[in-house]
């Protein structure tokens, strides 16, 4: 544990059945609008999870709440088993990436961060280290309002990690962020949570997460959507199918109908399978003497997933106003 | 900009986690950093300053240079201690401010939440902001006011009359507005935390010390009596008058306790929605 160096790390790394971060109906209302409902999850340390949702789908408010920055409406959240308020050394326990330039534009980088350190008494140097640490050592000395939304995101990300805190919260990091930029995010992510720490990870975008991400937390309108590990999530995706083609389709569609499965006639004249995979079809095929020109199994991307499962949270919205109203009664 | 091909892993490590919690002291060096990293800090302690001496000479060459055109009563009713502190109300102005901008720039700039992030409770945080605050408020509000009566006084050459700091009242006259300052810049500190925002505070700010005077003075004149003397504006006056009291004011020092009341009050009013508040 190099990064460690010798001080016990805040959390010791336990990934088996751990949990660090955890939301317990979390409910947060603004005024007229719900933006947080009824949320229960866990995070785990030592992988990186993917907080993955719709713009507006209350992400940031989420992680606020996290960060004892706004109030939960009701339920509860805790790091560590504790409430954010009562950590002894917040900034060398959680470290965040909350949004981009939250930073008083008339102030260096390097002021940015002292200030930081010096209210949990991280010593100067730790500045320099993580400023050289993101690339900014160059530019420390220059007022943050002349940064770049990336320059502002890696700034951000030094603040994260000017304590080495155990739990890191990342907010749509790669945002503004060039090619290299986001590669150097992922590696980045990817190797924070080798070292054990936990890393949770917020993006609207399904294709970031699918290279970030071990595990994802999908909510939609403020609301849980499904928390599984990202292989699982295309397992159960029902966009899984078999792509077949044949000169002779009747012959091959009545015998996939007879063994159970459900074939779709495409415009192209291929047939689309589902509910049975491409060596059964291929024994099929050989018993019925159909000819096989094509046998491609099509897995559906992890963007399809996700699009599948927000739209059924729309629907369940859709369908749902009485039971809605009724849990509002309860609060 | 390219980065160079580190891992985090990489770094040394630097940081320890010390015993217990942050400390109050801590939140204090952090705020210091705050206020020393901005330029509208710079800036308007420069202009306090600079306003404070610049219309002092002022006001004082004025008079020196009409002193011979001057009537014995009106030679004899010029009080020089007064003349050089009474250009220290434009100091309130740039003062205030700077109080409001301590925390109203925290808000509008998102770096509240970076703030609280590292020190998730609030109270602690504003008392660290007043203390560092309040201490930079005092040492220039008296540096200003003792920087205006010298100045003030070297203008007053004979025959002009002059004061010095044992003359009576003076020194009372100097160091009272030197305080006056530095309580109305909390009060306008405790008026940003209320408010959040820079325009809105401001102007509310503006608003106690110059347009709540012309309200009041639309009121009935038995009122208008008894109310004038609550005024900050009224109590400042008084500070930076060495000869007594004027009529429908409080003394000096009740004035000033006063004026740390209205204070006070503005800053835990503020407190209270700090912590009530999300950030």
């Amino acid at each position: 544990m190099l990064w460690f160096g010798d001080r016990r790390p805040p959390h010791r790394p336990n990934p088996e059945g751990t949990t660090m971060i955890e939301a317990r109906s979390l409910s947060k209302r603004y005024k007229d609008k719900l933006a947080v409902d009824n949320l229960t999850f866990q995070v785990r340390p030592g992988v990186v999870t993917g907080f993955l949702g719709p713009n507006g789908a209350g992400k940031s408010t989420t992680m606020r709440m996290i960060m004892g920055l706004d109030a939960p409406t009701s339920g509860d959240v805790t790091v560590d088993g504790r409430h954010y308020h009562d950590l002894g050394w917040p900034l060398h326990e959680v470290g965040a990436l909350l949004e981009a330039k939250a930073i008083h534009p008339g102030r260096s980088a390097r002021a940015h961060l002292l200030m930081l350190a010096e209210s949990n008494r991280i010593p100067r140097r730790r500045v320099d280290e993580v400023l050289e640490l993101v690339g900014l050592t160059s530019v420390a000395g220059r007022r943050a309002g002349k940064f770049s939304l990336g320059m502002g995101q890696r700034l951000g990300i030094a603040g994260a990690l000017l304590g080495d805190p155990g739990v890191l919260l990342f907010d749509e990091p790669v945002n503004g962020l060039d090619p290299d930029g986001i590669r150097w995010v992922r590696n980045l992510l990817k190797g924070l949570a080798r070292e054990g720490r936990t890393v949770f990870v917020s993006s609207h975008l399904m294709s970031e997460m699918a290279l970030t991400a071990d595990e994802v937390i999908i909510i939609g309108r403020g609301r849980l959507i499904a928390q599984r590990p990202v292989g699982d999530l295309l397992d159960q995706s029902a966009q899984r199918f078999v792509r077949v083609r044949t000169p002779q389709p009747d012959i091959l569609v009545a015998a996939l109908d007879g063994a159970g499965a459900t074939v779709g006639r495409e415009d192209d004249g291929s047939l689309t399978v589902r509910g049975m995979d491409a060596t059964a079809i291929g024994d099929l095929a050989a018993r019925v003497q159909a000819v096989l020109h094509e046998l491609s199994p099509q897995s559906a991307s992890l963007e399809e997933a996700y699009m599948e499962l927000t739209e059924e949270s729309i629907e369940y919205h859709g369908a749902q106003p009485m039971v809605a109203a009724a849990a509002g009664g309860n609060r | 900009m390219t980065v160079a091909a580190t891992s985090p892993l990489d770094a040394a490590p630097s940081t320890r986690v010390p015993a217990g919690r942050y400390r109050i002291t801590d939140l204090m060096r952090s705020e210091w950093t705050k206020l020393r990293t901005v330029r509208s800090t710079m800036w308007t302690l420069g202009v306090t300053i600079v306003v404070g001496i610049g219309v002092s000479a002022l006001a004082t060459g004025e008079t020196r240079a009409h002193w011979s055109s001057m009537s014995l009563p009106t030679r004899l009713a010029f009080d020089p201690t007064r003349v050089s502190l009474t250009p220290l109300f434009f100091c309130q102005l740039a003062l205030g401010v700077l109080g409001v901008l301590v925390i109203s720039a925290e808000f509008g700039t998102g770096t509240a939440r970076a703030t609280f992030a590292a020190a998730p409770r609030r109270v602690p945080v504003l008392v660290a902001k007043t203390i560092v605050f309040g201490l930079v408020a005092l040492v220039v509000s008296e540096a200003t006011a003792f920087l205006s009566f010298f100045v003030g006084q070297a203008m007053l050459t004979a025959p002009a009359t002059h004061a010095t700091l044992s003359t009576p009242g003076a020194l009372r006259a100097v160091t009272g507005t030197g305080l006056y300052l530095a309580v109305i810049s909390l009060f306008a500190l405790g008026l940003g935390t209320i408010l959040r925002h820079t325009a809105g505070a401001i102007s509310a700010f503006v608003g106690v010390l110059l347009v709540l005077p012309i309200i009041i003075q639309a009121l009935p004149g038995s009122v208008q009596n008894e109310v004038t003397r609550f005024l900050p504006a009224r109590i400042g006056e008084v500070m930076t008058n060495p000869r007594g009291v004027p009529l429908h004011a409080f003394s000096a020092w009740p004035g000033l306790l006063l004026l740390c009341g209205y204070a006070a009050a503005a800053l835990v009013v503020g407190g209270v929605l700090l912590v009530s508040r999300d950030a």
